[in-house]
């Protein structure tokens, strides 16, 4: 007897697997819809940019793949399980330990980091080793110390958020994310509030993990990492997604003039 | 003054003023740990619960300790309640302590920040640990100041205990000025014991919030 002819799903490689699949996706803060029938499908490795202006939506959309925020009409599936919600009808909220299993799987860095400030970069990035992964204390902070080197702050490790700079800063909690293993990685404008002489430590790292095949959505204004690092660049406008393909596309063969219109503005501010 | 009153009521005032720090401190613990339960509970998304509980407070909040003192030892037995003066005395000032407390942890969970709450969620920390971890030695920082005022307020909500025949320090020195008549004495001695009592408590406090903001106020040349 062998695996391959017990396995269902023989044939289907996992690089083709979807990741995440968005579909039918709509999102209302009050009367205000957000997000309006989102379709939007990450594979394995793929690295997925989400630009667009301000207020269209990006961090909402992000939020809604690990159910930092909830959503009231179409699905989002991580690896094929619906993302917040019980399947079936009528749906109910998943229970916390489920969501919990879920989000295990989903790593988030934020626009301005969340690091613990009580706690060293070390003991940010061995927490979660220990609460959720349950690993015993010096294996944790072994791992996290290999993580912090991983970043290049090996000689930082015992600081504390607050004598970090803003891109140690975010390198920590990068660590912190990756530490935890996860499949997919969500960024929300990771560089947005650091100083331009330090983004481009944070994009490094970044570059990194792309390399070794983590699939990543990064909401970002960094118009050179979308074009350079992204398989996948999504436009947002307005709650829908205006424009998705490869970066090529998007940056210099769209027919929308939305994203043109973006994209011009986003030049004419980066020129001087 | 009359040194030898002092020899002779010694004992009995430095008993009272045991009496008092362990009524203070019971009776402080108990506030505390009533009022972040009720702070805690309060943030359950059960309907109506906050408002009974808001209730409670704004009711604890708006009558006299001494009041509720005597309906807790007094009223007590009518619904089956009997405690014995100190047991009632602690329970008390719990009781009275705790909306107030209650009201500083709302406070403190409001004040922290969203962004270390959802970073914990995201990372699938459960809720306890999120608590314990995040929650409460971020929102500790600036909530501390409150609560060591508090515990101050409350040492001195103790003398109020000497209506029930509490043995303590009130109750003592009242039973040395009525057998003496030496009413300046008394009250000078008193008021040292109360002030010993907050200058200690509040010199903690300075060191605890010292020791909480450490990683915040470091010297640059402390690190590298
Ligand atoms: N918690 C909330 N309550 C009410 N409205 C919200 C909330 N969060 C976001 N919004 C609204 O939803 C819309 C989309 O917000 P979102 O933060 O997703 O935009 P964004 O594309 O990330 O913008 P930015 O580039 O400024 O970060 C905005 O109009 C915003 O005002
Ligand atoms: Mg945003």
């Amino acid at each position: 007897m062998t695996d391959v002819t017990a396995s269902p799903i023989a044939g289907s490689s996992p690089e083709d697997r979807p990741m995440i699949t968005i579909s039918h996706l709509s999102k209302s803060f009050g009367e205000t819809q957000v997000l309006k029938d989102i379709n939007l499908t990450v594979h394995k490795s793929e690295v997925v940019c989400l630009i667009g202006p301000s207020g269209s939506g990006k961090s909402t959309l992000l939020r809604c793949l690990n159910f930092l925020e909830s959503y009231e009409a179409g699905e989002v599936r991580m690896e094929g399980r619906l993302v917040g919600y019980t399947e079936g009808f009528p749906r109910r909220k998943m229970k916390n330990r489920e969501l919990r299993a879920l989000r295990r799987e989903v790593g988030m860095v934020f626009q301005h980091f969340n690091l613990w400030p009580h706690m060293t970069a070390m003991e940010n990035v061995r927490e979660a080793l220990v609460q959720v992964k349950g690993l015993p204390l010096e294996e944790a902070t072994a791992k996290a110390e290999a993580m912090l080197t991983r970043v290049g702050l090996a000689d930082r490790m015992h600081a504390h958020p607050s004598r970090l700079s803003g891109g140690q800063q975010q390198r920590v909690a990068i660590a912190r994310v990756v530490a935890m293993e996860p499949h997919v990685i969500l960024f929300d404008e990771p560089t947005s509030a650091l100083d331009p002489e330090l983004v481009g430590e944070v994009l490094q790292v970044m570059k990194d993990l792309a390399a070794d095949g983590m699939t990543m959505v990064v909401v970002t204004h960094e118009m050179g990492f979308a074009a350079n690092v992204a398989d996948r660049v999504a436009f947002l406008d307005g709650g829908h997604i205006v424009e998705d393909g490869p970066p090529r596309q998007v940056f210099h063969e769209s027919s929308e003039p939305r994203v043109r219109q973006f994209l011009q503005t986003y030049h004419e501010r980066n020129s001087f | 003054m009359d040194y030898d009153l002092f020899l002779r009521y010694g004992p009995s005032l430095l008993r009272g003023f045991g009496m008092t720090i362990l009524c203070w401190a019971a009776g402080t613990a108990l506030g505390m740990l009533i009022g972040f339960l009720l702070a805690l509970a309060r943030r359950l998304p059960i309907p109506g619960l906050s408002w009974v509980l808001r209730a409670y407070i704004e009711v604890v909040r708006g009558t006299p300790f001494l009041v509720q003192l005597f309906l807790l030892y007094s009223g007590g037995p009518f619904i089956g309640i009997r405690l014995d003066a100190t047991t009632a005395g602690i329970v008390g000032l719990g009781i009275y302590g705790s909306a107030y407390f209650a009201e500083i942890f709302r406070g403190g969970f409001a004040a922290v920040p969203k962004g270390y709450v959802e970073a914990a969620e995201s990372l699938a920390l459960p809720p306890g640990a999120i608590l314990r971890r995040v929650v409460v030695p971020t929102m500790l920082i600036s909530i501390l100041p409150a609560l060591v005022n508090m515990m101050i307020i409350l040492t001195k909500e103790t003398v109020v205990l000497s209506i029930l025949t509490v043995p303590e320090l009130m109750y003592e020195a009242q039973t040395m000025a009525a057998e003496t008549f030496a009413a300046f004495e008394t009250i000078f001695v008193m008021a040292l014991f109360y002030w010993l009592l907050v200058e200690v408590v509040s010199r903690l406090g300075r060191r605890a919030e010292r020791k909480l903001t450490s990683h915040l106020t470091q010297k640059a040349g402390a690190v590298s």
